[in-house]
């Protein structure tokens, strides 16, 4: 029970694919100007994390070593056409948003990264909340970059008017560089630097010091 | 180690996932997998897409109409639309067509209901175009409030596909929106933007001489120049795009395209 939970909470904060391994950025800077196509983004990832990391693990022993990324890359690939397909079915229009961006969840490094770190070596179910609980943190921090873009960048959440606009006689003005990818940058830098600082084992030592070194330390 | 775990190795070794006929088996067997799923997926929710679609075409059409209030009603709004079909060449209403049922775009790839565009006409890039084209009548009271057009070219990368709405004067343009395109997302996405868009409104499509002369400039239109009425700002990034929008325009609004209908049109109304 407890390796379950660790494999599926741990991912939301003390390793999350984001914050901690930084993987996932593209994405969580393009699709984050609004909270509803971030959640659909969030929701195929996570789908397509969890459902690859069962497929995979469920052949892993059967794979061979030298065609395993393309095996991993057939699966993936395939599962990311069939959740586009479904989205262009069920949610047109905001599946028009999202463009090219959930296609390339083929090259998502957290997808990949799981199914070689994960998949290859552990069983079908832990692979399937492996898979989950990384897209479910990928998606706490998508969901959070792309809530604090759209309230304070067009004063809206999911679209109904939270903060009334000065451009609508309201009281509050809209922080149009919100809207633009840099913001997306200073959101999530701002969150490893919160969520490090409550984390201090998050924190790594620096690569580099400047001090005067003699030269045994080199090695 | 004991001999139970021996055993137990040896019985793993025996089957060696590297051989060539596991690897064959595997790449097989994972291809058919994957292809079946891709393409039933695919089949059993085409006929969901193309309804999709065909909605999303009828937004685009009542937007570039200016129908499309929040949560206004889309069946309503297209009661206001008539769909009539024209023989380009003539620019003669044809009766015989049902327009609601007419596709501009299949019509165009058989060789009996398109014909070639010459290659100098061509600006647009589209090599064949429908001998017949719908046009869309947007009547406002019982009177004619606006004109749309389907268009479509040659952007940078892929066909740009829109509709071109015009006031009553048949020259001055009310609207144009796209609703299909593969161009670079974050540049040449731009000609979804509105206000890139709203700047068409009330520009004209053509110069003193009868000519198309719309033009999407480099970087902004200079004030108080003499072409500012037929003249948009480029899009930065989407140099390309922007001229692909600008050739496709004319290509439509010219003799080639709807041009003798709007002509005619012109005329009768006594302008």
């Amino acid at each position: 029970m407890s390796d379950t939970r660790k494999v599926l909470i741990d991912p939301l904060v003390d390793n999350n694919p984001v914050t901690l391994q930084v993987l996932g950025i593209c994405s969580a800077l393009a699709v984050t100007t609004s909270l509803l196509p971030s959640l659909l983004m969030c929701l195929a990832l996570t789908s397509v994390a969890a459902l690859s990391g069962a497929a995979i693990s469920s052949i892993r022993n059967r794979i061979p070593n030298n065609i395993r990324i393309i095996v991993h890359m057939t699966i993936i690939a395939s599962l990311v056409i069939v959740t586009d397909q479904l989205l262009r079915a069920y949610a047109y229009e905001t599946s028009k948003q999202l463009s090219v961006f959930v296609g390339l969840i083929i090259t998502n490094c957290i997808v990949l990264g799981r199914a070689e770190a994960f998949a290859m070596k552990n069983s079908v179910g832990m692979s399937f909340l492996d898979g989950l609980g990384n897209g479910l943190g990928y998606s706490a921090i998508l969901i959070a970059v792309a809530a604090t873009r759209e309230l304070f960048g067009a004063g809206t959440l999911l679209g109904f008017q939270i903060l009334p606009l000065t451009s609508d006689g309201g009281w509050y003005e809209a922080n149009g560089m919100m809207l633009l990818p840099p913001s997306a940058f200073f959101i999530i830098g701002g969150l490893i630097w919160a969520i490090r600082t409550w984390k201090k084992a998050q924190v790594e030592k620096p690569d580099y010091q400047i001090h005067e070194v003699h030269r045994t330390e080199i090695y | 180690m004991s001999d139970a775990d021996n055993n137990a190795n040896e019985e793993r070794e025996a089957f060696d996932r590297d051989s060539t006929s596991n690897t064959l088996t595997i790449a097989i067997g994972l291809s058919l997998v994957c292809s079946i799923l891709v393409a039933g997926a695919a089949i059993m929710l085409k006929p969901i897409q193309e309804m999709n679609e065909v909605r999303f075409r009828q937004r685009i059409i009542l937007d570039v109409a200016g129908l499309l209030e929040p949560g206004a009603d889309i069946e309503q709004g297209l009661e206001r639309i008539e769909a009539r079909v024209v023989e380009l060449e003539t620019g003669e209403y044809v009766e015989s067509i049902d327009a609601n049922n007419f596709d501009p775009i299949a019509a165009a790839n058989e060789p009996d209901t398109s014909v070639r565009i010459p290659e100098e006409l061509d600006i647009g890039k589209i090599k064949r175009r429908a001998i017949y084209a719908p046009v869309y009548l947007v009547s406002d009271g019982g009177e004619l409030s606006q004109i749309i057009l389907p268009v479509r070219g040659t952007g940078l990368w892929s066909t740009l596909y829109g509709y071109l709405a015009l006031e009553p004067d048949g020259e001055t343009v009310s609207g144009l929106q796209f609703y299909d395109h593969a161009e670079t997302p974050g540049l040449g996405d731009q000609i979804e933007d509105p206000e890139w868009q709203a700047q068409w409104v009330g520009k004209k499509i053509y110069g003193d001489d009868g000519q198309p002369r719309m033009e999407v400039v480099r970087g902004t239109v200079a004030d108080g120049n003499p072409y500012v009425q037929h003249q948009v700002d480029g899009l930065s990034g989407a140099t390309l795009t922007g001229r692909g929008v600008m050739n496709l325009v004319r290509y439509w609004t010219g003799p080639h395209g709807y041009g003798p209908y709007l002509e005619q049109y012109r005329q009768a109304k006594g302008t």
